[in-house]
C-alpha cells in the first residue's frame, strides 16, 4: 500500500493519512482520487490488536476527541469521555478519531485544495454521505493494519455513522455503541438543516461556495446557523433552568433589539464562536450528509440479508428523554428491528433535560452504561 | 471470564433454573440487574435477553454486559418476533401488569414456554388475615400497603388454572412454594394446594402448537391457532 502515507504533524498535533491516487467511488457516483484523513489516536494499540475503538465525531467535531485542540485551545470535545481512567479508558483501548471526510479540521473538504492541488474546493467539492465518511474510515483502519475494531461508538451524526458501520462492515466491528441517532434524518431535522443552510447562503459573501477566491467569509450566515441549530441541541425544561428571562448585564428592558435576554447573548455567542473554527461550506456539505441518511428501509433488509456475518455484533443503543432532535421513539426504532431478528441489543433511555447535547455533558448514567459495556464485553471476550 | 459469586437471592431462581434446558434462548421481563438471567447464562450456557422498566436496574444490568431493552414489556413485546425465544420468564411481576391476559398470550407468542411465578393470594395466611381482621392482607410474599402497592391483579393459583384452561394454555409443570419455602408439585389436589402454596412457579406452553409446511415456500412456520383468535 505505497500510495498511503501516514504523516504526523507536529504543529496540528494530529495525524494525516494520504490517500494518493486510490479511487474513493462515493455515493454521488463521483470520485476522489486524492484524499487524505486528518485522525488522531490515544493510547496503545495491543499485540493482538484486538482493543481498537473507532470514536465518531458530531456534525461539529473534529479528531480531538480528548486532550487538547490545539485549534480552539480547549480541551477536546469528548475529553470527559475519553482518556486515561475516563469511561473509555485510554490506558485499556486503543482510541482513534478522524475528522470525517467533508470536514473542516483537515480531511479532505470543501475548504482543501482540490485534487490537483491547484484550486480550493469551495462549492466544487462532490456531495459526500454518511456512507461515504465510513468508507474513507475504513480505508484508514486499513492503513494502520487493524482488522477488526472492539467498537465503534458515536452521537448524533456519530451516531449514524457507527450505525453505517455495522451496514457496511459488519466483520470490522465487535460492537456499536449508537448515543442520540436514528435510523434517518427526520423531516423537521431536515427543515432546521435547510433554514440553517439558506442563512449561509443568502449570506453576501458567501459567493455561492467561492468565499476563499473573493478573501471573504459568510460569517454572518454561518453564525445564524449556529445559533438556530444550538437550540435544537437544547430543551425548553433546560432553557428555562439556565436562562429563563433573565436580562443580559442590566436591569430593565432597553425597548430596542440589542441582547437584553441572557439565552439571546448566550446564543450571539455561541454563532460568533462557532465562526472561527468552522467552515460555512463544510457546514453545508456535512448537514447535507445527514439528510441524506435513511435506512428506515434498508437497515432491517440488509440485516437479514447479511444474517450470518453480523450475528456476532453487540449493540447499545442509548437516548435521552428530553432530546426533540433525535427523540426517544427515533433511537428505538433501531432496538426494535434488531429485537426481531434476536440481534444482541441493549437500549437505555436515559431521564435527563439537557436535550441533544446531553451525550456531551455531565451524564453519569451515560459514563457507566459506556464504560460498564465496554469493559465487561472486553473481558467476556478477552480476559 | 472471570464472574462474581452470584447469590439467588431469590428463592425461585434455582427453581426457574431447574425447569429450563441447556443452551436455550431466554428473555426476562422485569429482569432487575440482570441477576437471574446472568445465572442462567453462566450455568445453561444460555443466550439471554432482559426487558427492564426501571433506568436504575436497566443501566446497571448493562454495565453487567447483559443484553437488556430498557422499557415497558406491556408495550415492547410486541417487537420480538413470533417464537423468537425458547423460553420467557415472567417472574413475580404478572400481579402488576395492566393486562395479565394479554401479557401471557404474548409471552407464548414470543417464546414455545414460558415460566411464570406469582405470589398466590389464596394461601391460607391471606385468607386468615382477611377472614379475621377484615383487612387487606400484609405478608412477606405481598409486603405492600393497599395504597402504595405495585400490584394491581389479585389472583390465586385456582383463577391461574382457570385462566391457563380457558386460553387453552398448557400447565406442564406446576411447583408451589410453602412460605417457609418448601417446594413441592402442585397436582390435581387443588384444594389444600391453594391453601399451603404461598408463591408458585408454572411452566406453561401452548396445546395446539404444531409446526406446518406453508405451500409456497420451504420455510417451517409454527402455527399457532391460539393466537390468530
Amino acid at each position: 500500500m505505497s500510495n498511503i502515507e501516514i504523516i504526523n504533524d507536529t504543529n496540528l498535533d494530529c495525524s494525516f493519512a494520504v490517500f494518493k491516487e486510490v479511487n474513493l467511488t462515493l455515493a454521488s457516483g463521483s470520485v476522489l482520487k486524492n484524499f487524505r484523513l486528518a485522525f488522531k489516536t490515544f493510547g496503545k494499540l495491543n499485540d493482538n490488536k484486538t482493543n481498537a475503538i473507532l470514536v465518531c465525531h458530531a456534525l461539529t467535531g473534529d479528531q480531538y476527541v480528548s486532550g487538547n485542540n490545539p485549534i480552539t485551545g480547549r480541551d477536546g470535545w469528548w475529553a470527559r469521555m475519553v482518556g486515561p481512567n475516563k469511561p473509555i479508558d485510554t490506558n485499556k483501548f486503543f482510541v482513534i478519531c478522524s475528522n470525517v471526510l467533508g470536514g473542516c479540521a483537515g480531511s479532505t473538504g470543501p475548504k482543501e485544495k482540490n485534487e490537483n492541488e491547484q484550486d480550493i474546493y469551495g462549492a466544487n467539492f462532490p456531495s459526500v454521505t454518511i456512507k461515504d465518511m465510513v468508507n474513507a474510515q475504513s480505508k484508514l483502519l486499513d492503513a494502520l493494519e487493524i482488522h477488526q475494531l472492539f467498537s465503534v461508538i458515536g452521537g448524533s451524526m456519530g451516531a449514524m455513522q457507527a450505525l453505517q458501520w455495522s451496514i457496511d462492515f459488519p466483520n470490522k466491528i465487535k460492537s456499536v455503541i449508537h448515543i442520540a441517532g436514528a435510523l434517518k434524518h427526520s423531516a423537521q431535522n431536515i427543515a432546521f438543516h435547510e433554514v440553517g443552510r439558506q442563512a449561509i447562503m443568502n449570506d453576501v459573501n458567501w459567493y455561492k461556495g467561492n468565499y476563499a477566491k473573493n478573501n471573504s467569509i459568510p460569517e454572518r450566515g454561518l453564525a445564524v446557523a449556529r445559533m438556530i441549530a444550538h437550540i435544537t441541541y437544547l430543551s425548553e425544561d433546560a432553557m428555562r433552568r439556565k436562562f429563563g428571562r433573565k436580562l443580559q448585564s442590566r436591569d430593565i428592558i432597553s425597548f430596542g433589539f440589542d441582547a437584553d435576554f441572557q439565552i439571546e447573548s448566550y446564543l450571539r455567542y455561541q454563532g460568533r464562536s462557532f465562526v472561527e473554527r468552522f467552515d460555512a461550506n463544510s457546514y453545508l456539505y456535512l448537514t447535507r450528509a445527514m439528510d441524506y441518511f435513511d435506512h428506515s428501509e434498508s437497515f432491517k433488509k440488509t440485516l437479514e440479508f447479511i444474517n450470518n456475518t453480523n450475528d456476532h455484533l453487540k449493540y447499545l443503543v442509548i437516548s435521552f428523554t428530553s432530546d426533540w432532535l433525535f427523540p426517544t421513539r427515533e433511537n428505538k426504532e433501531i432496538v426494535e428491528i434488531l429485537n426481531s431478528l434476536s440481534k444482541d441489543v441493549s437500549f437505555l433511555e436515559i431521564e435527563t433535560d439537557k436535550g441533544h447535547d446531553s451525550f456531551l455533558l455531565d451524564e453519569p448514567d451515560l459514563d457507566f452504561a459506556i464504560k460498564g459495556f465496554l469493559d465487561s464485553n472486553y473481558e467476556n471476550e478477552y480476559e | 471470564m472471570s464472574m462474581n459469586k452470584i447469590q439467588s437471592i431469590r428463592k425461585d431462581w434455582d427453581l426457574i433454573e431447574s425447569l429450563i434446558r441447556d443452551n436455550s434462548r431466554i428473555l426476562d421481563i422485569g429482569c432487575g440487574e440482570g441477576d437471574l438471567i446472568q445465572q442462567l447464562e453462566k450455568n445453561l450456557s444460555a443466550k439471554v435477553h432482559g426487558i427492564e422498566k426501571n433506568q436504575e436496574l436497566a443501566l446497571k444490568a448493562i454495565a453487567k454486559g447483559l443484553s437488556v431493552t430498557h422499557g415497558d414489556a406491556e408495550k415492547d413485546l410486541s417487537q420480538y418476533s413470533n417464537q423468537s425465544f425458547d423460553y420467557v420468564i415472567l417472574s413475580q411481576t404478572l400481579q402488576a401488569m395492566v393486562e395479565p391476559k394479554k401479557i401471557l398470550n404474548e409471552l407464548l407468542r414470543v417464546g414455545s414456554k414460558a415460566i411464570v411465578s406469582f405470589p398466590n393470594f389464596g394461601h391460607w395466611k391471606i385468607r386468615l388475615q382477611l377472614l379475621l381482621k377484615g383487612k387487606m392482607p400484609i405478608t412477606e410474599g405481598l409486603p405492600y400497603s393497599w395504597y402504595d402497592t405495585p400490584n394491581i391483579h389479585f389472583f390465586t393459583l385456582k383463577d391461574f388454572q382457570n385462566l391457563c384452561n380457558e386460553m387453552n394454555i398448557v400447565i406442564e409443570n406446576s411447583i408451589g412454594l410453602t412460605s417457609k419455602g418448601k417446594q413441592f408439585p402442585i397436582d390435581g389436589s387443588l384444594l389444600s394446594a391453594n391453601i399451603i402454596t404461598s408463591e408458585a412457579i408454572f411452566l406453561l406452553s401452548y396445546k395446539d402448537f404444531e409446526p406446518i409446511k406453508i405451500k409456497s415456500s420451504n420455510k417451517i412456520f409454527a402455527k399457532n391457532s391460539a393466537i390468530a383468535n
